[in-house]
């Protein structure tokens, strides 16, 4: 398997606690700071088409804003109804101060 | 999705049967639960509608507006449906629970047996009754035939006049503007919403409508309705006055589908009543969603939701209390409406007793009013604030008290209240 990192953000523009949006290849993807780890998910709900840039993350969890679907942000796992559907994860690399992804 | 499997062993046997009626997003998540739980016996779900278990919200704007599928409202992908095991025993009407006999009688005229029911009716839309009803062809909006069948009247040039300034009128109204049509909604309160939100949104929502165009009149009783030229029905309000249209849709509410409950002798007060449990009068029949009135500790009284939140999350507690799992369902309740860009939600209920705190400003594009009794928050309704109302919903679960003067300022972020 062939890895294609791309640079997606500053580690210092991904906040602690929280999630931002970033766009990669046209893609929207949300990025999530938990205990210094960078994580990366897709960033529309696989639900409604809710932005979970604009969601709740407690702990490893995100919750949807509109529809407070919880997806498990290291697995992409869906926690909670009305979601039916995991979300995809991509990997991350931390270079300096700077956030790579594999988009796959 | 993960399934938690409980650690509470299941009250029923491998053999038992659950039988569960109406196939809407409560008894779509009723039966997703029951195989989330390890139930693994005979599993029926029967609904009057030929379409898999699925979200209304989205048949009053994105399926009506022709932008979304039907399918893209159903709980389940079609393999993860099938995946389920359970038989689906669409088109059917329900005639009879024999309680006696723990059995059922369909239509059809066939008999089934069950262990366990869960009665997820739901409701259909309330008729309108005034003279000449029967001259025009008048619309409501609740299954994805009714969405069907409306959408092509709301285009460019056609006039279409909405009785009823409820949610469903309102969200109707508004994706008619959306597309092109001219839109008259009659409200016989003198406020939209009247049941259900205070004055204050009752004014954001009346400029809301009248920003994008709709004509809305407020205390407008309807005398009649009778045919018109070119197709038109002639609508004639209380004074005299007439509206021509080319189509009429009646968004006036909701009746609850508790006949059969009420015939099969469970008790009904306005829908079916049920206790924390979800367990009706009967110890074998459970009952949630649109047509079940519950104990409600946040309004400190018994009532019947209809919201998508209840449908979910009631659907999901009736199926674990079917299964002898222990089930204390007593939600916060929450509200949504889409209409034009407003996102506006409600979470608790607003009481006039309350004191309202305002975070941004009634009427502008994004703003929250807190409902306190004393300094804790009770309920909170915004627009275009879901980010904050997530946090506005956990004050109102904790009951922790709060600063008003934090509250009603926006460069305090909610995480810090």
């Amino acid at each position: 398997m062939t890895e294609s990192w791309i640079e997606a953000a500053l580690l210092s523009d991904v906040p602690q606690d929280d999630v931002i949006a970033v766009a990669v290849q046209g893609q929207e993807i949300a990025l999530y700071g938990v205990d210094g780890d960078v994580y990366a998910t897709d960033n529309i709900c696989t639900h409604g088409h809710a932005r979970l840039c604009e969601g709740f993350l407690e702990g490893h969890e995100i919750e949807c804003p509109l529809h407070q679907g919880r997806f498990d942000i290291r697995s992409g796992a869906a926690k909670c109804a009305p979601l039916t559907e995991n979300i995809r994860t991509y990997p991350v690399r931390i270079d300096g101060d700077k956030v790579y992804l594999d988009l796959g | 999705m993960d399934s938690k499997r409980s650690d509470t062993a299941t009250a029923l046997a491998p053999t038992a049967t659950i039988v569960i009626i109406g196939a809407g997003q409560a008894g779509g998540w009723a039966a997703q639960t029951l195989r989330n739980e390890g139930f693994t016996g005979r599993l029926v779900l029967i609904g009057d509608e030929a379409h898999p278990p699925h979200e209304r919200p989205p048949l009053s704007k994105a399926v009506l507006a022709g932008e979304a599928a039907p399918a893209s409202t159903w709980l389940l992908k079609p393999e993860a449906f099938a995946a389920l095991g359970l038989e689906w025993w669409l088109d059917t009407r329900v005639t009879r629970i024999d309680r006696a006999a723990k059995r059922l009688e369909t239509a059809n005229g066939e008999l089934l047996s069950y262990d366990k029911l869960i009665l997820c009716t739901g409701g259909r839309a309330r008729a309108l009754t005034v003279p000449g009803v029967d001259t025009a062809a008048v619309h409501t909006l609740r299954t994805i035939g009714d969405a069907l069948a409306l959408a092509p009247a709301l285009r460019p040039e056609r006039s279409i006049v909405v009785i009823g300034g409820g949610w469903i009128g309102l969200e109707v109204a508004a994706t008619a503007r959306c597309k092109g049509a001219d839109v008259t909604v009659l409200e016989a309160q003198s406020r939209l919403c009247e049941r259900t939100v205070p004055p204050e949104v009752s004014e954001h929502l009346l400029g809301l409508h009248a920003s994008h165009g709709t004509r809305v009149m407020l205390g407008a009783n309807i005398a009649g309705i009778a045919p018109g030229t070119g197709g038109r029905s002639v609508v004639t309000l209380a004074d005299g006055s007439t509206l021509a249209c080319h189509a009429i849709v009646a968004g006036v509410g909701l009746v609850p589908n508790d006949e059969l409950a009420r015939e099969a002798g469970l008790e009904c007060d306005g829908g079916v009543v049920v206790d924390a449990g979800c367990r009706t009068s009967d110890p074998d029949i459970f009952a949630a969603g649109d047509v079940a009135v519950t104990p409600n500790p946040w309004a400190g009284r018994r009532l019947r939701l209809e919201s998508w939140q209840n449908a979910q999350e009631q659907g999901i507690a009736a199926a674990r209390a079917a299964l002898g799992l222990a089930v204390d369902y007593q939600p916060l309740p929450w509200f949504w409406s889409d209409q034009y860009g407003m996102n506006l939600q409600i979470h608790g209920i607003p009481l006039p007793s309350h004191r309202v705190v305002a975070r941004g400003t009634p009427g502008a594009d994004s703003f929250v009013l807190f409902y306190l009794d004393g300094d804790v928050v009770k309920a909170a309704l915004g627009s275009n604030a879901a980010r904050d109302l997530r946090f506005a919903r956990r004050h109102i679960e904790l009951c922790k008290p709060v600063d008003a003067s934090r509250l009603a300022d926006p460069s305090v972020p909610m995480s810090r209240q």
